[in-house]
């Protein structure tokens, strides 16, 4: 055993050994960190804080606070009020916020903020603050003769709650959930966009992720067990779209699919269909399903690829030397090795999938439309909030895929080309 | 795969098939880019093959000539002199949006690969803290769906304004939108589409950079190389062909880019992408076509620079084969 009152070891000048390891160390932790900061920083600032910025607007909006002061201090006051019955005082200050709201014009703002849990607000608030000056007291009653809506209990549960800048309602919005008198619930069936297209979009994602890997397996197969020379050749056939531009990719898919292009061309020309039976391909969930597949193929091939080229072929043949079946080989010995490539590839395109945009939007029309696209027809309506909210819940979906992926194949083994 | 000589008739049969699948799944991934190419010549503007693509002669420029034409005040049939070609230069649709597009392109490759190199070296040492995490960060824009990172970047670039008439909007002015903005001016696209690139110039060069012998670098310093000197002459040398490659595929982000554009730009950013997104949206007209067409050109020179720069660095790190 080594002496306890062994010397401490030391460097040339003295210092003890551990303590100049620890202090070049962490020396050298600083000096990789900072090579890696201006990056750092440049991404928060242009990535990451506006992302927060979509998660803030997805809980705020100000439309009904800031033009009814009145109603909204007076909803402060009276926290417990009964929506089935709200006094007097409360409809005089409503009275008095929408004859305001007339003067300022903010009539159609703050009505659009109470529409999305309240549906035909906007018409009841323009009816109401054309009217407010003249209306005589006792308000409540005559704002009631005015509109019976007025009295409804899921009007004042709204805008109670959009009395507060921040909110949830967005969320419940986006989850097809209503304000009806007793307060949010499920939407009927027929009105369940939302929930209806983030399932649609996963359903289609799945689809696309199968055929994706349907095709690419056999190719990724051959290119993997071809010679070199062969294999470079072929690849440049997967390779290429790649690099093609989506725009580009997108105007063939066009080109081809329309009832007067390519594909139904060829199929009139052979003689497989008549002129007036001439496919509908585009436009509809078969025109993004078709394309959606094509793009995203080479993301599928490339992984698959790189795993089956590492797959010795001796096993194989040892199977097939102990009896095996050429099915039993396939089944029992070569697809087990191929499932990191299979997970890797799957995975990448499901994500992909998920939160694609253009492809859909050009050849999808309104049956291949995706909750991305959706994303966008909000903003364009100007319902910002709301296009927030889907946002955030896609990119909530979007995180647990990517947590998947770096859990099971890791992102340092992401690959291009 | 070749054919084993103790295959069954069965498995022969397969084996064949497979060779079949194969080539339609190669036909099923190249024909839809190709197929644009003859399209481009037919000079009908029914966006069709038609029953004359077999012949040559009825080929047609037509579709490229609206290239340069479109925005053009010239009549028809005007004489070509240079003052037409000037105006060509200037005014022309489709040459403003590939000159946009070429510009934003570059200043953001540049963004995207230098801040890019310089993080993935720094990645790629072992003694970085909390890598997989920010690795994980650096990575995400190419897995965050960008209709996410378009309507993030359209809120905040609105709010993110310097007024024009303080010192720093007086030097910083110009590359803003006239209210001072990142919203609807250059310096916006190309930022967004730098925050695009980075994964891509990350992936390649940490790429590079694996197999690199550290040990290098310790030898330039106990030679007598200052930092500098060991990453111009050590370091650069064998990175570059990833560094190049990273660079290449974020400009061809960038160039392919239009969901951030559409979102965050302003009627003066026109690019190419933009020009075809709303062309198809609104009134299918041939010439995508021929701007399709010389787009897969580009391309195929693309992937040959790729291919070409890939096998020079696995030769350079002495990796033969795939």
């Amino acid at each position: 055993m080594a002496e306890a009152t062994q010397e401490l070891l030391t460097t040339a000048d003295g210092r003890p050994l551990k303590e100049a390891l620890a202090t070049a160390q962490s020396r050298a932790k600083r000096r990789a960190f900072l090579l890696v900061l201006p990056l750092l920083l440049f991404i928060v600032l242009t990535f990451l804080v506006p992302i927060g910025y979509t998660l803030k607007r997805s809980f705020e909006h100000d439309g009904f606070a800031a033009s009814a002061p009145a109603l909204a201090s007076w909803f402060r006051a009276n926290p417990d009020f009964d929506p089935a019955n709200p006094p007097e005082e409360a409809y005089a200050a409503l009275v008095e916020d929408l004859a305001r709201m007339q003067v300022e014009k903010t009539t159609g703002l703050a009505g659009a903020r109470i529409n999305y849990s309240v549906p035909g607000t906007i018409s009841l608030f323009k009816k109401g603050s054309r009217e407010a000056k003249t209306l005589p007291p006792p308000f409540k009653d005559s704002l009631i003769a005015l509109d019976p809506d007025w009295a409804k209990p899921a009007l004042w549960r709204g805008m109670a709650s959009a009395s507060h800048v921040y909110t949830t309602e967005f969320y419940y919005v986006a989850s097809d959930m209503k304000l009806n008198d007793d307060g949010w619930e499920r939407g009927e069936d027929k009105e369940r966009i939302y929930l209806y297209l983030f399932f649609k979009t996963f359903i289609v994602s799945g689809i696309i992720t199968v055929l994706c890997l349907l095709l690419a397996f056999p190719v990724s197969h051959l290119l993997a067990t071809l010679p070199m020379a062969k294999s470079s050749i072929l690849m440049i056939f997967v390779l290429l779209p790649f690099w093609t531009s989506l725009l580009v990719r997108t105007t063939s898919w066009i080109a081809l699919l329309q009832e007067q292009g390519v594909v139904n061309d060829l199929l009139v020309g052979i003689g497989l269909i008549s002129e007036d039976g001439r496919m509908t391909m585009m436009y509809n969930m078969t025109g993004t399903i078709v394309a959606m597949t094509h793009v995203l193929l080479p993301f599928m091939i490339l992984p698959l690829y790189s795993v089956m080229k590492v797959i010795p072929p001796s096993y194989a043949r040892a199977a097939r030397s102990l009896g095996a079946t050429s099915w039993t080989t396939f089944r029992r010995v070569y697809l087990p090795q191929t499932l990191p490539g299979i997970a890797a590839g799957s995975l990448l395109v499901f994500i992909l999938a998920v939160g694609y945009y253009i492809t859909p939007a050009l050849v999808g029309g309104a049956d291949g439309a995706l909750i991305s696209n959706m994303i966008a027809a909000n903003m364009k309506n100007s319902n910002w909030s709301l296009a927030a909210a889907v946002a955030a819940m896609l990119l909530a979906a979007i995180l647990v895929l990517y947590w998947l992926y770096d859990r099971l194949i890791g992102i340092d083994r992401l690959k291009l080309g | 795969m070749a054919l084993p000589t103790y295959a069954s008739p069965l498995e022969r049969a397969w084996y064949y098939t497979y060779l079949v699948i194969c080539g339609l799944v190669f036909l099923f991934l190249i024909a839809p880019i190709l197929i644009v190419i003859p399209l481009s010549f037919n000079p009908d503007s029914d966006f069709s093959l038609g029953r004359e693509f077999l012949d040559p002669r009825t080929y047609s420029l037509r579709w490229y000539d609206t290239l340069l034409t479109l925005g053009h005040s010239a009549t028809e049939g005007a004489v070509r002199d240079s003052t037409w070609w000037s105006e060509v230069w200037h005014r022309a649709t489709w040459v403003q949006a590939a000159k946009n597009s070429f510009w934003v392109g570059l200043w953001a490759t540049v963004l995207a690969t230098i801040l890019g190199t310089i993080a993935a070296l720094g990645l790629s040492r072992p003694e970085m803290p909390y890598r997989r995490l920010i690795m994980a960060l650096l990575i995400s824009p190419m897995i965050v769906p960008i209709i996410i990172i378009a309507v993030g970047m359209s809120f905040f670039f609105a709010k993110a304004c310097i007024a024009p008439d303080s010192a720093i909007g007086a030097i910083f002015g110009v590359f803003l939108s006239d209210k001072g903005c990142l919203a609807n001016s250059y310096l916006g696209v190309i930022v967004a589409h730098a925050v695009l690139g980075i994964p891509f110039v990350i992936i390649t060069v940490t790429a590079t950079l694996t197999g690199f012998d550290q040990s290098l670098i310790r030898a330039a310093h106990s030679l007598g190389a200052n930092p500098r000197t060991t990453f111009f002459k050590v370091i650069m040398p064998l990175i570059l062909p990833g560094v190049i490659s990273g660079a290449l595929f974020a400009f061809v982000t960038s160039f392919d880019e239009v969901v951030a554009v559409l979102f965050i730009a302003g009627p003066a950013q026109q690019t190419i992408p933009r020009q075809m997104f709303n062309g198809i949206r609104e009134a299918i007209s041939p010439a995508i076509l021929s701007v399709a067409t010389i787009l897969v050109v580009i391309s195929v020179l693309l992937l040959i620079a790729v291919e070409l720069l890939r096998r020079r660095s696995d030769r350079l790190r002495g990796v033969t084969g795939r």
